[in-house]
Order: C-alpha cells, then structure tokens, then sequence
C-alpha cells in the first residue's frame, strides 16, 4: 500500500501568517527535541518575542477512559500507571483509594503506612526527572547527570520491591502486590544519604549560578490569582506563594501524623519552581525518615473478600477460595453504585479520579483530572511575553507528561 | 464529615431550585441547566470556590436527559470540594460555558466537547483538543463502538 504524501493537518490553529504585520507564526512540535512530551506549540513571534501562543496536545490520546470501561476495577491498575510515568505509584495509590472509597474499605496500618512512604519515595522520582531534565535543557549537564544517577539508584531499588522500573503495577484494591522484600530499608536508607551528598552539588551547581539565574529568575511569572484562574496546582501554584497542598489541606493516608512543610515561592517564577521542587524533595525525605520509624507489622491486605484474592494455597484446597477467586478475576470487585472523586496530591498537582459504578465489577465511566491536561490550558500565560528561548525553561519547569495529559 | 461551608452554602442557596446532599465529604448540588452560570457564579464570589477542578460528562442512554455535565470546584480557603451536577438533553446538548468566570474552564470544555458532544454555549474556542480536525462522532458516549477506528493516515501493511 502506498503512503500518501500529504495528509490532513489534525489541528486548526488559532492565527495564521500575515494576521498582524510583522508577526512570525512558528510551529514548535509535536517532535521537537525540547519538548519532552509530545505537545505542539504554535507561536506568533514578534522578533524573538512571543506575542500568542497555541497550545495542542492531544497526540498522545490512547482512549484511556474509553478502553477503562470494559474492564474490571482491579484490570485497570497497570493502565493508571501509565498515566505519570515518572511516578507510577501514586497513581495506582490514588486509584485504588478512590475505588476503596467508593467500596468502603479501610486499608490496613502497614498498608497506609507503605503507600505514604512509597508515595514520598515516588515524588523524589519525579521532581528528580523534572528538574534533571530542565536544567539539562540549560546545559546543565553535570547537573542532569548526578539527578539522573540518584533517580536511577530509586528506579532500581523499585524494581527490587515491584519487579518494574517505572510501570509498577504495585497497588491492589485494599492493599498492595507484595510486602517489602529483606533489606528494603536499609537500602532505602543508603540511597538518601547518597541523595543528600548529590542534591548538596546541586545546591552548589545551580542556585546561585549567574547563567541558570538569567534564564530562570523573572521568567515565566504568573501570580496567585492568575494561577488559581487557570487552574495550577502543585508546585506551580504553591511556587506563586499559595501554600495549597492537599497532603496538608485534607490529609489522606498517614500524612495527618507526619511532620513536614509546605515550601512555596516568592514570584512564581522558574527559579521558584525550581526551587519549590527541590524543597519539596528534602521534605519527601524527612518524611520517608518518619515513617520508616513509623512503619507497623501486621498484614498488607484488608480482610475482605469483595476485592482481595484468596491465598493461593486456599484456592487449590477450598471449593469456597477458589470461587472467591474465579468471581474476583471473572466479574472484578463488586463495588456498589455511586460515584465518587478522590483527589491525591501528585508530583505535578491535584491527581483526581472521577468515578461512577452501576454496580458490578466494571466501572460505568472512570474519568481522571489530570494537573498535566490542565496546566496545559494554562501554558500561554506563562510563555506570552517572553523570548522564545525562554519557552525551554518555562516548559521544562511545568513539567508536562504525555501520559496523563493526554490520556 | 460536613464542613461549615456547605451549610452556609445550602442556606444561602434555598431560592435556587436544587437538590443537595453529601457524598464522601463532597457537597453534591443537582441544578437545572438555566441556574448553572448564576450559581456558579455566586460559588465563586460568595463562598470562595475559586478553583474549578475538573469538567466531564456521564452519558446515560435511554434516558431523557441523557447526558450529566459534572463540574468539581474546590476552595483554596475552605479546603473542600464541591460538585455540581446538570442534566441535558440529547437533542439540545447545551450547557452555558464558564470560560467567563474560569480561565481553566477552557481546554476542560474543549476535552468534553471532544468526548460528548456537549456544546458550550459563550466558549469561542471548541476545536477538538485531544481528537483531531475531522473525527466523526463522539467517542465516550456509550454508542460509540471501541474498537471503531478512524486513522487519519492509512496504516501500512
């Protein structure tokens, strides 16, 4: 068969040459090397100035929501992982707890517990590869790769308990895959203290550098109202000096006993993005700290029929196990009809899931806010007004995935 | 679990014709479609629900009001959820747009344009956001079969 040569344009832009006198129209993407995530960006320039800008996603859609509704509430946890693939596991978290929501199940100490720490652990991740990332954009190259080192080192200490490095699969419906393999945590506890020795380079390298603080500081401004207008949560919100934090503001898991703090920005710039991140890590640390101390025995799964699996020695032997287990995998959790929006806080903002069941195994409709889609939307009033090269740090420093933006 | 918030906001609300109740901490308001914009409007500058969060649809087929736009706002000063739920018809599926009132509303509306078919009356801009110029149909309404494909360039064999 052959290849058309020409094929239809899939969006419509906003503005066209020649609209204003002197305006340059350039298209940026969805391929671009300096736009990690498959996002177009079509901007009107005035010199090197960025007069409008319009924004596309959409190239990555894979009707997640739509593939959601035939399958059973516990087939969908490899597909939430996707969503945020740099932290895989608060997805499947904040999955999982608003399907317990909406069953009414309570999970267990040691589970709560496990999920925060893992959370923590998972935000580390990703702030690491964000900030790797848009400071490598800068030529920051050493920078990247002691981040992309430590990031590395969680990768593998995951795989070690999950059995993948950035598709976990690891959430269960009232609980979790497995418990922590031996020597989990001491290993855990080596790799924050080469954390610490490695981010304190950072500190070195970047904060006070002349060339990082002229591509960062005053660029990419928004303020709160501005930001609240448009939607921002998570750091980009908390950087113009909001301190919004759901982990704070309606705690959810353990976070109600732990000790930590919201940090926040100044301006709202890229550099106070930067630096909201790199707080926010040391903060994830303090807490993985807490609760490794913290951490109780005892099982990792509810006792609960409706959504755990039967021991597998129990299915072989017990007629009544091995129906538990045929109907859990045929039919999925019985969750009654209702709906229900359960909110965790995510490395990039507020990760919602919108769920309504009919009842039975299989989800009538899953929706998912996703910060990504939604900070997209709001993209142009952090890029109008500023050179294009600024467009790469602006870019790098609202941290956008494909995954879940586009679901 | 009920904050202050709603009871002021179920009060206040008594001259709007809708319905409320609680459903895991969130405060459900069912309205009709015409009172959408106004309490919108007056949850946002009365009662502070100044960040929308999230717009969707739930599509029931069969029904008379077929389509459920429901639209989640949070409060940055009471720390709560709200979420707002209107029912429209399949042969007028119209809702007023809060693009007025929300910058975020935006993409958000575009997203459910793209996968219901609901039209925002007052938003400008209701290209398709995450579908292409050009697709037929709407793809989470449930009579949209899932594995219809619409290729926009033809697979190679």
């Amino acid at each position: 068969m052959t290849v058309p040569t020409t094929s239809p344009n899939p969006i419509r832009p906003a503005f066209a040459q020649g609209e204003h006198d002197g305006e340059v129209i350039v298209n940026i993407g969805p391929s671009h090397p300096a736009t990690h995530g498959t996002i177009q960006v079509i901007a009107a320039l005035d010199g090197e100035r960025i007069n409008r800008v319009d924004v596309h996603c959409g190239y990555l859609h894979r009707g997640f929501e739509k593939e959601c509704e035939s399958h059973t509430w516990h087939n969908l946890i490899p597909y939430v992982d996707r969503l945020n693939y740099c932290s895989g596991l608060i997805n499947d978290f904040a999955y999982c707890d608003a399907v317990e929501k909406l069953m009414d199940i309570e999970i267990t100490p040691r589970c709560r517990y496990l999920r925060t720490l893992l959370s923590e652990y998972s935000r580390i991740a990703d702030h690491l590869t964000c900030i790797a990332a848009s400071l490598m954009e800068l030529g920051a190259m050493t920078a990247f790769l002691y981040l992309v080192m430590i990031r590395d080192y969680v990768y593998e200490h995951l795989a070690a308990l999950t059995g993948a490095r950035v598709t976990y699969t690891y959430g269960r419906i009232g609980g979790l895959a497995r418990d922590l393999p031996d020597g989990w945590l001491s290993r855990l506890d080596e790799i924050l203290t080469q954390y610490e020795e490695f981010i304190g380079r950072i500190h070195g390298l970047m904060d006070r550098n002349r060339i990082f603080i002229d591509r960062t500081r005053n660029i990419g401004v928004i303020s709160s109202t501005d930001a609240v207008n448009w939607g921002f949560t998570g750091p980009i919100l908390r950087s113009t000096g909001l301190a919004c934090d759901l982990r704070k503001d309606a705690p959810y898991l353990a976070y109600a006993e732990l000790d930590f703090d919201v940090p926040v920005g100044i301006n709202g710039d890229n550099y106070d993005r930067y630096y909201v991140r790199m707080r926010e890590m040391d903060e994830s640390v303090y807490m993985i700290r807490q609760l490794i101390e913290m951490l109780p025995g005892g099982p990792i799964n509810v006792d609960d029929r409706r959504c755990t699996l039967p021991e597998k020695e129990l299915v072989y032997t017990e007629i009544e196990s091995l129906i538990n287990h045929f109907k859990l995998i045929m039919d999925g959790p019985a969750a009654p009809a209702g709906e229900v929006y359960a909110a965790h806080e995510a490395p990039n903002g507020e990760l919602g899931f919108y769920l309504v069941s009919t009842g039975g195994g299989i989800p009538y409709k899953l929706h998912v806010r996703s910060p990504s889609f939604v900070h997209m939307g709001g993209l142009h009033r952090l890029l109008e007004g500023y050179q294009l090269a600024d467009m790469i740090p602006t870019f790098g420093s609202v941290n956008m995935i494909g995954g879940e933006c586009d679901r | 679990m009920s904050a202050p918030v709603f009871d002021v906001v179920q009060q206040q609300f008594a001259t709007v014709t809708g319905e409320f109740h609680l459903s895991h901490g969130t405060l459900v308001i069912v309205l009709h479609p015409t009172a959408l914009l106004d309490a919108v409007r007056r949850l946002r500058s009365e009662f502070g629900f100044d960040l929308l969060l999230d717009v969707t649809a739930v599509d029931w087929p069969g029904q008379a009001l077929r389509f459920e736009v429901v639209y989640h706002f949070y409060s940055t000063t009471h720390r709560v959820r709200v979420r707002l739920k209107t029912r429209v018809r399949e042969a007028d599926p119209t809702v007023d747009s809060l693009v007025p009132l929300f910058g975020s509303a935006n993409f958000m509306e575009r997203e459910c344009h793209d996968m219901y078919g609901i039209v925002f009356r007052g938003n400008p801009d209701q290209r398709p956001i995450l579908l292409y110029e050009g697709f037929a149909g709407h793809p989470l309404r449930k009579d949209y079969p899932k594995q219809q494909e619409q290729p926009l360039v033809p697979y190679r064999t």
